[in-house]
């Protein structure tokens, strides 16, 4: 039997309502003895308390901010079946190696949340807490979603399945670029490239985050040469190509009318871009689903909030949201190339987009077992500094339902952009022949490379422009817990 | 041209060697093996026809190889395709398919624009084979490789 020292045991009755401040443990809001519900909503909170503030103390704060709260006695609270409506800090445990620190694990009843609102549920968890004196930071580990709630939101408009079916493409990764210079091109330019990626072999091209309607060029314009571009390399291959349009824009207006026109244009995808905020995702969302659109989601600003350990939010729990707020596609890490990605914590992020069920793996740092109840999955997006080198890598590390961008990596090429497609195509296919067939990849991926190279020229070029490039730095976002080697 | 369709279509044509195994890999994963054929190869055609329907019970890859051969055979200026269906809840759709045989000549697509208001321009892609009748739309004798 638990005993708890008398500043964090709850008080009751006429005790816990009389007008002044109670610790926050004794308001209710730390309750070891709670068994969390099926139904609940559950939190897990990385929570670093400031001198002297007890862990236990810490994560009742965070409970009570992140529900029913505030600094003091209400007497109001007794309208209400507040019991019910109070979150509870159920766990504290320290983490593993990092003194000062403490995982939080922290229960929300269903009723606290509105169905199939992002807004409200982030409203909620992280609307308030982060700024709460008594912490020095908090982080937003992971968090499970009982699928009763699940089952508010509509998910991914098309989810992996029906992508596939849609573009006709199966077996392998897709491979995409983004098209290079970012910023500067004229539309006639842009196109080019488009044609030329395309043409090559890639089934994607891709707007960048900031490539919305610049002085340099208009959105129409840009829709209009990549769609002649997309068209004229359909037709070249026999392959239904894609180029992702940037709808992003300053006002939900703006978007709708730039997404309608990518439409009526017969583009197969449009793009947004995270900074527009939760509530334009859920719409757009809305939108790709009346009108057969794929939705490509850029991650663009998550690393502001997502890559420090201690503050902020994981990318496990803005996967999570994303899959509930329905995006077809996210940029999910790439593991080699030159974003942060700690293997593991990218393995778990992949999993938490793409399974019908996550068990509990603390090694991918996943902690909390989550049912996803039918919802679609999302198509996991690998862009930023790979190469065509890697391919065994990035098979091994991310699966083959995925999406490859090499942006660089095409456009770079030293035969141009055509030759630098058709490199990463090739590279891709021996790749997957050669897995199927049983090879050990990992091993022999170089030579299944090489020897592919000898009928492509451009592979063989892409090999030698490229084979020196790695980005191995420490991560920052690294797991706590590391996995215990099991005896053979 | 060369159609692209499919999940091999840029290495070299693969040998009986290694489409059968291929074929052990589908079976390995318990996956459905199937062959389609078609003389339409538009991108957005859905339907090939289907050589007999997928081999759900067909476990033994020379039995299946034995289907595929019997399907160049008798299509031998079609493209056909070889598919792997996965019957796993959530997937319930294709998880490999790819190209086992293609007409001697593939003269490819044409593309038709026409022009609309706001310099819009609506696109289609007809195959140039389309234009014959369907059975006869790749005679051998046809343009060189």
């Amino acid at each position: 039997m638990r005993v708890l020292d008398d500043s964090k045991r709850a008080k009751t009755g006429a005790a816990r309502y009389r007008p002044g401040v109670l610790k926050y443990a004794q308001m209710g809001y730390w309750n070891p003895d709670y068994a969390p519900a099926p139904t609940d909503v559950l939190a897990l909170f990385r929570i670093t308390p400031q001198e002297g503030v007890e862990p236990e103390e810490a994560a009742a704060a965070v409970a009570g901010e992140s529900s029913t709260a505030t600094w003091t006695v209400v007497w109001t609270d007794r309208l209400t079946a507040c019991d019910r409506y109070r979150a509870k800090a159920y766990r504290v445990e320290p983490v593993p190696a990092a003194p000062g620190q403490y995982f939080a694990y922290i229960a929300y009843d269903l009723d606290l949340f509105e169905p199939g609102s992002i807004a409200n549920l982030s409203a909620s968890i992280i609307g308030n807490v982060f700024g709460f004196k008594p912490l020095k930071a908090l982080r937003l580990e992971d968090m499970r979603f009982p699928p009763a709630y699940v089952k508010t939101f509509a998910g991914p408009p098309t989810g992996i399945v029906v992508e596939r079916e849609r573009l006709d493409k199966f077996g392998r990764p897709l491979l995409g670029a983004t098209v290079k210079p970012k910023l500067g091109l004229s539309g006639k330019n842009y196109g080019r490239v488009v044609y030329e990626a395309l043409k090559g072999g890639l089934d994607f091209t891709k707007d960048d985050e900031n490539i919305n309607s610049q002085p340099f060029m208009h959105w129409r314009d840009r829709f209009l040469y990549c769609m002649e571009a997309v068209n004229r390399a359909q037709a070249a291959t026999g392959e239904v190509k894609g180029t992702y349009l940037n709808v992003t824009a300053g006002t939900m207006e703006d978007m709708y009318e730039r997404a309608e026109f990518a439409k009526e244009l017969g583009s197969v995808i449009v793009m947004i871009d995270l900074v527009i905020g939760y509530t334009a995702i859920q719409s757009m969302s809305r939108w790709a689903r009346r009108n057969d659109m794929i939705l490509h989601l850029h991650r663009a600003g998550h690393s502001t909030y997502t890559r420090q350990k201690t503050h902020g939010i994981s990318f496990r729990v803005i996967s999570k949201w994303m899959r509930l707020a329905g995006v077809d596609h996210i940029h999910a890490g790439t593991v080699v190339g030159k974003l942060e990605g700690d293997p593991n914590s990218v393995r778990g992020f992949y999993d938490i987009l793409r399974e019908p069920v996550n068990p509990v793996n603390l090694a991918h740092g996943v902690f909390f077992e989550q049912d996803w109840a039918g919802l679609r999955k999302v198509l996991p997006v690998a862009s930023g500094g790979i190469h065509v080198g890697q391919m065994h890598q990035l098979l091994t590390y991310l699966g083959e339902d995925s999406v490859l961008q090499f942006g660089g990596g095409t456009i770079g090429h030293p035969m141009g952009i055509a030759a630098g497609a058709t490199a990463n195509r090739v590279g891709l296919e021996a790749m997957i022949l050669a897995r199927n067939e049983g090879r050990d990849i990992w091993n022999e991926g170089p030579q299944i490379l090489d020897s592919a190279a000898r009928h492509c020229a451009p592979l063989r070029a892409a090999l030698d422009t490229w084979k020196d490039v790695t980005f191995d730095y420490a991560s920052t976002d690294t797991l706590d817990f590391v996995p215990t080697p099991t005896p053979a | 041209m060369r159609l692209t369709q499919g999940t091999f279509s840029f290495l070299p044509d693969l040998t009986d060697e290694q489409i059968a195994a291929q074929v052990e890999y589908c079976l390995k994963n318990d996956w459905a093996v199937s062959v389609e054929y078609t003389d339409d190869p538009h991108p957005r055609n859905s339907y090939w026809e289907m050589f007999g329907a997928p081999m759900f019970d067909l476990r033994d890859a020379a039995g299946i190889m034995g289907e595929i051969r019997s399907c160049r055979t008798t299509f031998p200026d079609h493209y056909v395709k070889v598919n792997a269906f996965d019957s796993t809840h959530g997937v319930e759709s294709l998880k490999l398919s790819f190209i086992v045989n293609r007409p001697q000549s593939e003269p490819g697509f044409a593309l038709e624009r026409s022009e609309e208001a706001g310099r819009r321009i609506r696109y289609t892609t007809r195959a140039y084979a389309t234009d014959r009748p369907e059975g006869v739309r790749y005679p051998r004798t046809a343009e060189p490789r």
